[in-house]
């Protein structure tokens, strides 16, 4: 998929890869993160 | 270094305050009678503590055995299931309403008549918290006609029975503060109960510690203890101390989520290891808006709701005696600012690197505790196998690190994980339930080393993105 100039909504999880993690992956893939949450299903 | 000389684990089974959990409150708002509604999904004493996980917590079930006991849980419970273990109990829900009662010094906590005398009657007679004990008795209750007044006049939250039936009501603790509403001192009071009752445990060991020698506890609940002015004020540590009878003690909590206890052994190891002190206590109490959690997965699958238990841990860390399991205070693995959230990086934080320094790999640890959250409770819900996620995780660690093959992450999970027992009790679930079964196995068992590893969702309080986590190596006294 292309990211290069979308707008990305990263939802990570604790215990798998957390918001950060994809919301870096999403910036150095050109897109804009415009929301970063992880989630803890515990 | 110092050690970790005993543990104890309880819990208290109440399956009437399900309906005060944070979710069942929140979902089932425009439900007329709620514990109608849930009443088909509630189990009582015999079943909770047949349960098999909740056997395991107490230590009457190694985890090995559950890992070969027949599932789902719930429909193969254990036979003559004990009410008390080598680590602690499952108390029932009678006496732990009295319990509640007799750790409110400000009388807001208020029982029927008859509940009340009920509670004191099989309280009296408790091993630990019983006549024979310094703790506080169970107060006198109040006719049923006060309790209704005081909930429909005075904002009390009723204590209903699954029945139906109203047992109690708890006041606020002033009109105007969010803080100290019913609600929330019903929370804090169940964590302040559970703490105690471990406490207690703890205490009543066979060549434990004298209740007067106890100077300093760090209690790691979650349960924001405070008023409009502060909010997590604190201190638990302090009150629980108070009534468990520690005379000589003073105490402080430490937050960081469901890694708290980590913290707080280690900060305890600190302490004796400094001097400063020769025995402090780590506990926790449970938390009432957790029960529940995931009712709705529960109701959905026509299963028993398995949260319905408060769970407690006090753990004594003292100088080294010889026998005790050491606490690694020369390799503590730690989620640092730098660390970052990338799982690998994080995991080499956790694992590689205190092991590292200790000239270890993670194939010279016996056992590692992780979230050992009950996969029986979070699947249904669509949450996962917590543990078991976890456990792959530092197996794929190994891997990456040549240390193992990818064809052998079956083996590693199951020789040196374990399946998730724990109520999802938050900093409890987390590592925490097997240090009872660490401490057996690291002096009369086979092991030889475990790791302790404790996770917090800090990102839930909305201050920063970040995660937190602290492993702890806990090992053989070489010294035995």
């Amino acid at each position: 998929m292309e990211l290069r100039g979308r707008k990305v909504i990263a939802l990570g999880e604790r215990d798998g890869v957390p918001g950060p993690a994809v919301a870096e992956c999403a910036t150095r893939a050109g897109a804009e993160v415009v929301l970063t949450l992880t989630a803890c299903y515990v | 270094m110092p050690v970790i000389r005993a543990a104890s684990l309880v819990l208290a089974h109440v399956p009437s305050l399900v309906r005060l959990g944070s979710k069942p409150l929140r979902s089932l708002r425009e439900v007329e009678k709620p514990i109608d509604y849930l009443r088909p999904y509630l189990r009582d004493w015999d079943a909770a503590r047949a349960y098999v996980p909740n056997q395991v917590f107490i230590g009457n079930v190694g985890v090995d055995d559950l890992a070969g006991h027949p599932t789902p849980w719930h429909r193969h419970p254990v036979a003559d299931a004990a009410r008390f273990g080598p680590d602690g109990e499952i108390m029932p829900e009678d006496e732990f309403l009295g319990l509640l009662a007799a750790c409110d010094g400000f009388d807001l906590l208020a029982l029927d008549r008859d509940v009340a005398a009920r509670a004191r009657t099989a309280l009296a007679t408790h091993p630990v918290v019983g006549r024979a004990s310094a703790c506080r008795t169970v107060p006198d209750g109040v006719a049923g006609h006060v309790l209704e007044e005081r909930v429909a006049r005075h904002g009390a939250v009723p204590l209903l029975g699954v029945d139906g039936a109203l047992l109690g009501a708890v006041l606020p603790g002033h009109e105007e503060d969010d803080t100290l509403t019913g609600q929330v001192l019903l929370e804090n009071l169940a964590c302040k109960a559970t703490a105690g009752l471990a406490l207690r445990h703890l205490l009543a060991r066979p060549g434990a510690v004298a209740a007067a020698d106890v100077r300093y506890l760090i209690n790691c609940g979650e349960e924001a203890v405070g008023d409009r002015y502060q909010r997590g004020g604190g201190n638990v540590a302090k009150a629980v101390a108070e009534w468990a009878g520690c005379e000589r003690a003073t105490g402080s909590d430490v937050k960081a989520f469901c890694c708290g206890p980590m913290h707080a052994l280690m900060l305890a190891g600190a302490l004796v290891q400094s001097g400063l002190y020769e025995h402090v206590v780590v506990l926790a109490g449970g938390s009432l808006a957790k029960l529940g959690m995931k009712f709705q997965g529960h109701v959905k699958h026509a299963m028993p709701i398995v949260e319905d238990v408060l769970a407690g841990f006090a753990a004594h860390v003292s100088r080294d005696d010889g026998v005790s399991p050491v606490l690694r205070l020369d390799a503590i693995g730690r989620h640092e600012v730098g660390s970052g959230s990338a799982p690998l990086a994080v995991m080499k934080a956790l694992y590689s690197e205190p092991l590292a320094r200790a000239g270890l790999t993670v194939l010279d640890v016996d056992r590692f505790s992780l979230e050992l959250h009950n996969p029986e409770a979070t699947e249904p819900a669509g949450s996962g196998n917590v543990p078991l996620t976890n456990y792959r995780t530092l197996a794929s660690l190994a891997v990456v690190e040549k240390l193992i093959g990818r064809d052998s992450i079956d083996e590693f999970v199951r020789t040196r994980g374990m399946p998730g027992f724990s109520p999802t009790q938050g900093h409890i679930a987390s590592a925490i339930p097997y240090l009872g079964h660490a401490l057996r196995g690291l002096t009369g068992g086979r092991l030889n080393r475990t790791m302790f590893t404790g996770k917090g969702s800090l990102f839930l309080g909305r201050m920063t993105q970040l995660s937190d986590g602290i492993s702890l190596i806990l090992e053989r006294n070489r010294k035995e």
